[in-house]
């Protein structure tokens, strides 16, 4: 449950799903919440925003931590999660239901090199060792 | 490899998210954080700190030796079982480290240091016993464990474990310590609530653990004792202040004694030091999280957070922050958070006490 596999990842811990209409709703893991603890702070990017790949773009922090999210490729912010600003324990309740922003990519084939829930899995379980 | 407590296979039974705690193998949690901080503040939680050391300090020198050695005076115990906070200092008045002193009679005094400090402790009071020729004995207490147990239940807990203790709770002071043979009960603590500081030999501590929770008691992880600690206005070795920082700039001149004409080790240091900075309490007014080593510009110039947290109680993010002198509570200070300055409000602190918000 906690790697859904219609998503995808990348290796800082951002999941990232493919809308019908092209562009990619961007949250983090349940893993990187797991690791981070309970949530008290969410800022999500400016809309309209354009951002590099790998480019810093919001900040979730933890009682414990304060943690960079990139930006998974190139594209433009098109939308900001308000809600998960005001109530940040949602990403700690459901982290693939409390996503962060919307992108519109600079290119939809940069997609297919992000890693796939298979990918994601053994990366998650090198970590842990 | 990681040192362990006596507790380590209990807190893993109990699914603890264990870390490395300054070389120690310590549960930050056992599930929510902010679950155990609430816990504290209204039923009862349990803290095993058994990392700290306790060293007991024996033979007819034992308050003579301490009141060279230590910046708050000891001669303000003078019933048994009295407790006193201190600072250690060096020749430069720097902090080696915080302490709880204990009185229990003419020749054993009790100590108990920091986890991270301890060996230094230890080092620095044979050195400066030997040098003074004291003759005291110095015995660290490894064989001990200490459980802390907090919160406004923490006497109906502890009762309720401990059958007979009853007697020894009802009547135990804030800031004063009982000992039966190898277990020692203080009512002491490092979240602002009521509650104890209890000693028992190491291999009763996972018995005593267990006893502890089928009366009521959660466990509690560091990350909790931080943010409880924080919320109560108090020092955390290490980050609050350290082996280069003056006492009188770190929240502390309440523990060093210069009243009297006592001589002790950083005294001198301390009486020719130009005191320049103070430790203040910050409220964060905009939305984020204050943390220590962020920058922060007053109109009498720079500071720094020496530590700073999202306050679970507060819901707002709080901290402690060196600034120079003339900065007031009411005053609003800017932090640097990232790439953008936020406002802070001064306020005095403790922040919160038995449940209550100061602020």
């Amino acid at each position: 449950m906690s790697i859904p596999a219609d998503l995808k990842y990348t290796p800082s811990h951002e999941w990232v799903r493919v809308e019908a209409d092209g562009t990619l709703t961007v949250g983090i893991t349940h893993h990187a919440q797991d690791l981070l603890g309970d949530m008290v702070f969410v800022e999500s990017p400016a809309t309209g925003r354009a951002l590099a790949k790998g480019e810093e773009c919001a900040v979730v922090e933890s009682v414990k931590a304060a943690s960079d999210v990139y930006a998974p490729v190139a594209g433009e912010v098109v939308a900001a999660n308000g809600e998960v600003e005001s109530s940040p324990e949602s990403v700690n309740q459901d982290a693939y239901a409390a996503w962060l922003f919307k992108l519109k990519p600079a290119n939809p084939a940069d997609v297919d090199a992000l890693l796939d829930a298979a990918a994601y899995q053994k990366l998650v379980e090198s970590d842990a060792h | 490899m990681l040192k362990q407590t006596p507790l380590n296979a209990t807190h893993r039974e109990l699914g603890a998210r264990m870390v490395d705690f300054g070389g120690w193998d310590m549960p930050v949690n056992y599930g929510s954080q902010i679950e155990e901080h609430h816990a504290v503040r209204t039923g009862c939680g349990l803290f095993d700190v058994s990392h700290m050391l306790p060293v007991d300090i024996r033979g007819d020198n034992a308050r003579a030796f301490l009141r060279r050695l230590m910046a708050n005076n000891v001669d303000k115990l003078q019933v048994s079982g009295k407790a006193l906070y201190s600072c250690m200092l060096n020749e430069t008045g720097g902090v080696i480290d915080d302490l709880i002193i204990y009185f229990m009679d003419e020749n054993w005094f009790r100590v108990v240091a920091n986890a991270g400090c301890a060996d230094k402790d230890l080092a620095w009071m044979e050195t400066m016993n030997a040098e003074w020729g004291m003759g005291v004995t110095l015995v660290p207490r490894r064989d001990l464990a200490m459980i802390a147990i907090q919160g406004p239940n923490a006497t109906r807990v502890l009762n309720h474990a401990l059958p007979g203790v009853d007697t020894i709770t009802a009547s135990l002071k804030p800031f004063t310590a009982a000992a039966m043979g190898e277990m020692f009960i203080a009512r002491t603590g490092y979240t602002g609530e009521d509650g104890f500081e209890a000693m028992v030999l190491a291999k009763a501590a996972p018995f005593f653990w267990r006893a502890l929770m089928e009366a009521g008691g959660r466990p509690i992880g560091l990350g909790a004792r931080d943010t409880l600690r924080l919320e109560a206005g108090m020092n955390l070795y290490g980050q609050d202040m350290n082996a280069t920082s003056n006492p009188l700039e770190s929240g502390l001149a309440w523990t060093v004694d210069l009243k009297t004409e006592r001589d002790f080790v950083g005294r001198t240091a301390l009486e020719t030091s130009e005191v320049t900075q103070q430790l203040v309490g910050l409220v964060l007014v905009d939305r984020g999280v204050l943390r220590s080593h962020q920058k922060i510009h007053t109109k009498n110039g720079a500071g720094e957070i020496t530590s700073g947290t999202f306050s679970p109680t507060m819901q707002q993010s709080i901290a402690l922050a060196r600034v120079p002198l003339g900065i007031a509570p009411g005053d609003e200070v800017e932090v640097e958070i990232r790439d953008k300055t936020l406002r802070a409000k001064v306020v005095k602190y403790p922040f919160v006490r038995n449940g209550k918000i100061l602020i």
